[in-house]
Protein backbone atom coordinates (compact mmCIF):
# COMPACT_ATOMS: atom_id res chain seq x y z
CA UNK A 1 0.00 0.00 0.00
CA UNK A 2 1.74 3.00 -0.97
CA UNK A 3 0.16 5.45 1.92
CA UNK A 4 2.40 3.15 4.17
CA UNK A 5 5.66 4.61 1.96
CA UNK A 6 4.72 7.85 3.24
CA UNK A 7 5.70 6.87 6.55
CA UNK A 8 9.18 5.62 5.80
CA UNK A 9 9.98 8.77 3.54
CA UNK A 10 8.39 11.04 6.05
CA UNK A 11 10.73 8.94 8.56
CA UNK A 12 14.13 9.36 6.59
CA UNK A 13 13.46 13.03 5.85
CA UNK A 14 12.70 13.69 9.82
CA UNK A 15 16.17 11.69 10.48
CA UNK A 16 18.14 13.57 7.42
CA UNK A 17 16.95 16.84 9.32
CA UNK A 18 17.94 16.01 12.92
CA UNK A 19 21.23 15.29 11.37
CA UNK A 20 21.22 18.75 10.00
CA UNK A 21 20.08 20.22 13.31
CA UNK A 22 22.79 18.27 15.29
CA UNK A 23 25.68 19.64 13.02
CA UNK A 24 24.19 22.89 13.62
CA UNK A 25 24.12 22.93 17.30
CA UNK A 26 27.73 21.61 17.44
CA UNK A 27 29.04 24.61 14.87
CA UNK A 28 26.95 27.17 17.42
CA UNK A 29 28.49 25.34 20.39
CA UNK A 30 31.89 25.28 18.96
CA UNK A 31 31.96 28.69 17.67
CA UNK A 32 33.76 29.88 20.13
CA UNK A 33 36.80 27.43 20.41
CA UNK A 34 40.21 28.63 19.89
CA UNK A 35 43.19 26.53 18.76
CA UNK A 36 46.72 27.07 18.74
CA UNK A 37 47.40 25.89 15.10
CA UNK A 38 44.67 25.65 12.00
CA UNK A 39 45.30 21.87 12.34
CA UNK A 40 43.48 21.55 16.00
CA UNK A 41 40.93 24.33 15.39
CA UNK A 42 37.31 23.11 15.22
CA UNK A 43 35.79 23.49 11.67
CA UNK A 44 32.38 24.53 10.56
CA UNK A 45 30.49 20.72 9.64
CA UNK A 46 27.59 20.70 6.86
CA UNK A 47 25.81 17.34 5.95
CA UNK A 48 25.06 16.34 2.14
CA UNK A 49 21.58 14.94 1.70
CA UNK A 50 20.85 12.62 -1.80
CA UNK A 51 17.58 11.33 -2.84
CA UNK A 52 17.05 6.97 -2.42
CA UNK A 53 14.96 4.88 -3.42
CA UNK A 54 13.24 3.80 -0.74
CA UNK A 55 10.51 0.69 -2.38
CA UNK A 56 10.25 0.01 -5.55
CA UNK A 57 6.50 -0.84 -6.42
CA UNK A 58 5.56 -1.35 -10.11
CA UNK A 59 5.69 2.28 -11.59
CA UNK A 60 5.74 3.82 -8.04
CA UNK A 61 8.73 4.55 -7.02
CA UNK A 62 9.08 6.36 -3.34
CA UNK A 63 11.91 8.21 -3.02
CA UNK A 64 13.41 9.19 0.56
CA UNK A 65 16.74 11.33 1.77
CA UNK A 66 19.83 9.82 3.07
CA UNK A 67 22.75 11.79 5.06
CA UNK A 68 25.47 11.26 1.91
CA UNK A 69 28.12 12.42 4.70
CA UNK A 70 29.28 15.03 6.72
CA UNK A 71 32.08 17.28 4.85
CA UNK A 72 34.28 19.60 6.84
CA UNK A 73 34.53 23.73 6.14
CA UNK A 74 37.80 24.32 4.06
CA UNK A 75 37.38 28.14 4.77
CA UNK A 76 39.80 30.33 6.25
CA UNK A 77 40.33 30.29 9.97
CA UNK A 78 40.17 33.89 12.36
CA UNK A 79 43.27 34.71 13.32
CA UNK A 80 43.21 36.82 16.01
CA UNK A 81 46.99 38.13 17.78
CA UNK A 82 46.66 37.48 21.72
CA UNK A 83 49.95 36.75 22.79
CA UNK A 84 48.91 36.32 26.39
CA UNK A 85 46.88 33.26 25.56
CA UNK A 86 48.71 29.96 26.51
CA UNK A 87 47.18 28.27 23.26
CA UNK A 88 49.13 31.27 20.94
CA UNK A 89 51.84 30.23 18.86
CA UNK A 90 55.48 31.49 18.33
CA UNK A 91 53.67 34.81 16.42
CA UNK A 92 51.17 35.17 19.02
CA UNK A 93 48.19 34.48 16.89
CA UNK A 94 45.38 32.27 18.05
CA UNK A 95 42.76 30.40 15.58
CA UNK A 96 38.78 30.83 15.78
CA UNK A 97 37.03 28.51 14.23
CA UNK A 98 35.18 29.62 10.72
CA UNK A 99 31.46 29.30 11.82
CA UNK A 100 29.33 31.77 10.32
CA UNK A 101 26.64 32.74 12.75
CA UNK A 102 24.16 33.76 10.81
CA UNK A 103 24.60 30.79 8.63
CA UNK A 104 23.99 28.50 11.07
CA UNK A 105 21.03 30.35 12.57
CA UNK A 106 19.59 30.48 8.80
CA UNK A 107 20.64 26.54 8.54
CA UNK A 108 17.96 26.04 11.83
CA UNK A 109 15.47 27.58 10.91
CA UNK A 110 15.11 25.86 7.73
CA UNK A 111 16.00 22.37 9.26
CA UNK A 112 13.29 22.81 11.74
CA UNK A 113 10.72 23.70 9.19
CA UNK A 114 11.38 20.61 7.24
CA UNK A 115 11.00 18.75 10.00
CA UNK A 116 7.76 20.23 11.25
CA UNK A 117 6.45 19.78 7.88
CA UNK A 118 7.33 16.51 7.20
CA UNK A 119 5.70 15.90 10.71
CA UNK A 120 2.38 17.62 9.18
CA UNK A 121 2.84 14.97 6.15
CA UNK A 122 2.94 12.02 8.53
CA UNK A 123 -0.14 13.21 10.46
CA UNK A 124 -2.14 13.26 7.22
CA UNK A 125 -0.98 10.34 5.83
CA UNK A 126 -2.05 8.32 9.63
CA UNK A 127 -5.34 9.54 9.42
CA UNK A 128 -5.85 8.49 6.01
CA UNK A 129 -4.72 5.49 6.66
CA UNK A 130 -6.87 5.07 10.09
CA UNK A 131 -9.89 6.18 7.66
CA UNK A 132 -9.52 3.69 4.75
CA UNK A 133 -9.64 0.77 8.04
CA UNK A 134 -12.48 2.23 8.95
CA UNK A 135 -13.98 2.03 5.50
CA UNK A 136 -17.77 0.84 5.04
CA UNK A 137 -18.34 0.40 8.76
CA UNK B 1 -31.50 -9.09 -11.17
CA UNK B 2 -28.03 -9.12 -9.61
CA UNK B 3 -26.31 -6.29 -8.28
CA UNK B 4 -22.98 -5.53 -9.78
CA UNK B 5 -20.49 -4.22 -7.33
CA UNK B 6 -18.12 -2.80 -9.33
CA UNK B 7 -20.56 -0.47 -11.23
CA UNK B 8 -22.30 0.31 -8.02
CA UNK B 9 -18.77 1.96 -6.82
CA UNK B 10 -17.97 3.45 -10.33
CA UNK B 11 -13.88 4.16 -10.09
CA UNK B 12 -14.01 5.68 -6.91
CA UNK B 13 -11.73 2.61 -5.80
CA UNK B 14 -9.54 3.49 -9.26
CA UNK B 15 -9.90 6.81 -7.58
CA UNK B 16 -8.41 6.15 -4.09
CA UNK B 17 -5.72 4.24 -5.54
CA UNK B 18 -3.90 6.97 -7.18
CA UNK B 19 -4.92 9.67 -4.71
CA UNK B 20 -2.52 7.24 -2.34
CA UNK B 21 -0.19 6.51 -4.64
CA UNK B 22 0.10 10.54 -5.51
CA UNK B 23 0.29 11.00 -1.54
CA UNK B 24 3.57 9.05 -1.49
CA UNK B 25 4.82 10.94 -4.31
CA UNK B 26 4.02 13.97 -3.06
CA UNK B 27 5.73 13.20 0.46
CA UNK B 28 9.05 12.02 -1.89
CA UNK B 29 9.36 15.62 -2.96
CA UNK B 30 8.63 17.40 0.25
CA UNK B 31 10.89 15.34 2.27
CA UNK B 32 13.86 15.86 -0.24
CA UNK B 33 12.98 19.63 -0.26
CA UNK B 34 16.63 20.58 0.72
CA UNK B 35 18.41 17.41 -1.43
CA UNK B 36 20.42 19.05 -4.47
CA UNK B 37 19.89 18.37 -7.62
CA UNK B 38 16.16 16.55 -6.69
CA UNK B 39 13.48 17.28 -9.14
CA UNK B 40 10.41 17.13 -8.33
CA UNK B 41 7.34 15.29 -9.75
CA UNK B 42 4.07 14.88 -10.56
CA UNK B 43 1.12 13.12 -11.82
CA UNK B 44 -0.71 14.58 -14.65
CA UNK B 45 -4.61 13.74 -12.42
CA UNK B 46 -6.55 14.77 -15.00
CA UNK B 47 -5.21 12.39 -18.06
CA UNK B 48 -4.97 9.68 -15.77
CA UNK B 49 -8.87 9.84 -14.36
CA UNK B 50 -9.63 10.09 -17.98
CA UNK B 51 -8.08 7.08 -18.82
CA UNK B 52 -9.49 5.15 -15.83
CA UNK B 53 -13.10 6.64 -15.67
CA UNK B 54 -13.58 7.62 -19.18
CA UNK B 55 -13.09 4.84 -22.01
CA UNK B 56 -12.12 1.42 -20.51
CA UNK B 57 -8.94 0.32 -22.33
CA UNK B 58 -8.60 -3.27 -21.83
CA UNK B 59 -6.86 -6.50 -23.19
CA UNK B 60 -7.81 -8.11 -26.67
CA UNK B 61 -9.73 -11.41 -26.17
CA UNK B 62 -8.58 -14.11 -28.62
CA UNK B 63 -10.16 -16.84 -26.96
CA UNK B 64 -13.15 -16.85 -24.87
CA UNK B 65 -11.71 -18.14 -22.16
CA UNK B 66 -9.21 -15.48 -21.87
CA UNK B 67 -9.51 -12.96 -18.76
CA UNK B 68 -9.93 -9.66 -19.72
CA UNK B 69 -7.05 -7.55 -18.47
CA UNK B 70 -7.21 -5.73 -15.72
CA UNK B 71 -7.96 -1.64 -15.92
CA UNK B 72 -4.19 -0.37 -17.13
CA UNK B 73 -4.88 3.21 -15.90
CA UNK B 74 -2.79 3.21 -13.31
CA UNK B 75 -0.02 1.38 -14.63
CA UNK B 76 0.51 3.90 -17.16
CA UNK B 77 0.39 7.02 -14.27
CA UNK B 78 3.55 8.90 -15.86
CA UNK B 79 5.04 10.91 -13.85
CA UNK B 80 6.24 14.36 -14.89
CA UNK B 81 8.47 17.17 -13.63
CA UNK B 82 7.48 20.13 -11.97
CA UNK B 83 7.95 23.40 -13.89
CA UNK B 84 9.99 25.67 -10.86
CA UNK B 85 8.85 28.94 -10.30
CA UNK B 86 12.28 29.65 -8.57
CA UNK B 87 14.09 27.06 -8.80
CA UNK B 88 17.68 27.09 -6.61
CA UNK B 89 21.16 27.29 -7.25
CA UNK B 90 22.23 23.83 -6.68
CA UNK B 91 19.44 22.19 -9.08
CA UNK B 92 16.31 21.54 -6.30
CA UNK B 93 13.35 22.46 -8.20
CA UNK B 94 10.74 21.52 -5.13
CA UNK B 95 8.87 24.59 -3.77
CA UNK B 96 7.70 23.83 -0.28
CA UNK B 97 4.74 25.83 0.12
CA UNK B 98 3.33 24.29 -3.55
CA UNK B 99 3.75 20.53 -2.39
CA UNK B 100 2.18 21.23 0.73
CA UNK B 101 -1.03 22.75 -0.41
CA UNK B 102 -0.90 19.77 -3.20
CA UNK B 103 -0.34 17.16 -0.30
CA UNK B 104 -2.71 18.99 1.58
CA UNK B 105 -5.63 18.96 -1.36
CA UNK B 106 -4.71 15.41 -1.96
CA UNK B 107 -5.22 14.19 1.47
CA UNK B 108 -8.73 16.24 1.65
CA UNK B 109 -9.74 14.48 -2.20
CA UNK B 110 -8.49 11.13 -0.59
CA UNK B 111 -10.83 11.87 2.40
CA UNK B 112 -13.84 12.88 0.58
CA UNK B 113 -13.48 10.06 -2.06
CA UNK B 114 -13.82 7.73 0.79
CA UNK B 115 -17.04 9.32 2.37
CA UNK B 116 -18.61 8.78 -1.41
CA UNK B 117 -17.24 5.08 -0.95
CA UNK B 118 -18.55 4.95 2.75
CA UNK B 119 -22.04 5.95 1.57
CA UNK B 120 -22.07 3.74 -1.06
CA UNK B 121 -21.52 0.82 1.29
CA UNK B 122 -23.94 2.02 3.30
CA UNK B 123 -26.36 1.97 0.38
CA UNK B 124 -26.07 -1.18 -0.69
CA UNK B 125 -26.43 -2.32 2.83
CA UNK B 126 -29.40 -0.56 2.91
CA UNK B 127 -30.86 -2.99 -0.26
CA UNK B 128 -29.27 -5.91 0.85
CA UNK B 129 -30.96 -5.71 4.52
CA UNK B 130 -33.85 -3.89 2.87
CA UNK B 131 -34.40 -2.88 6.38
Amino acid sequence: MSLLDVFDIAGSAMSAQSVRLNVTSSNLANAQSAGGSEETTYRARHPVFSAVMQSLRGNNASVGVKVDGIYTSRGKLQQQYQPDNPLANEEGYIFKPNVNMVDEMANMISASRSYQSNVEVLNTSKQMVLATLRMGQ
Amino acid sequence: MPISFDKALGNLPENLTLYGQRSSLLASNLANADTPGFKARDIDFRSVLAKAGGTQISLKTTQGAHLGGASSAMSEATKLYRVPIQPSIDGNTVDTQIETAEFTKNSIRYQSTLAFLNGTFKSLRLAIKGE
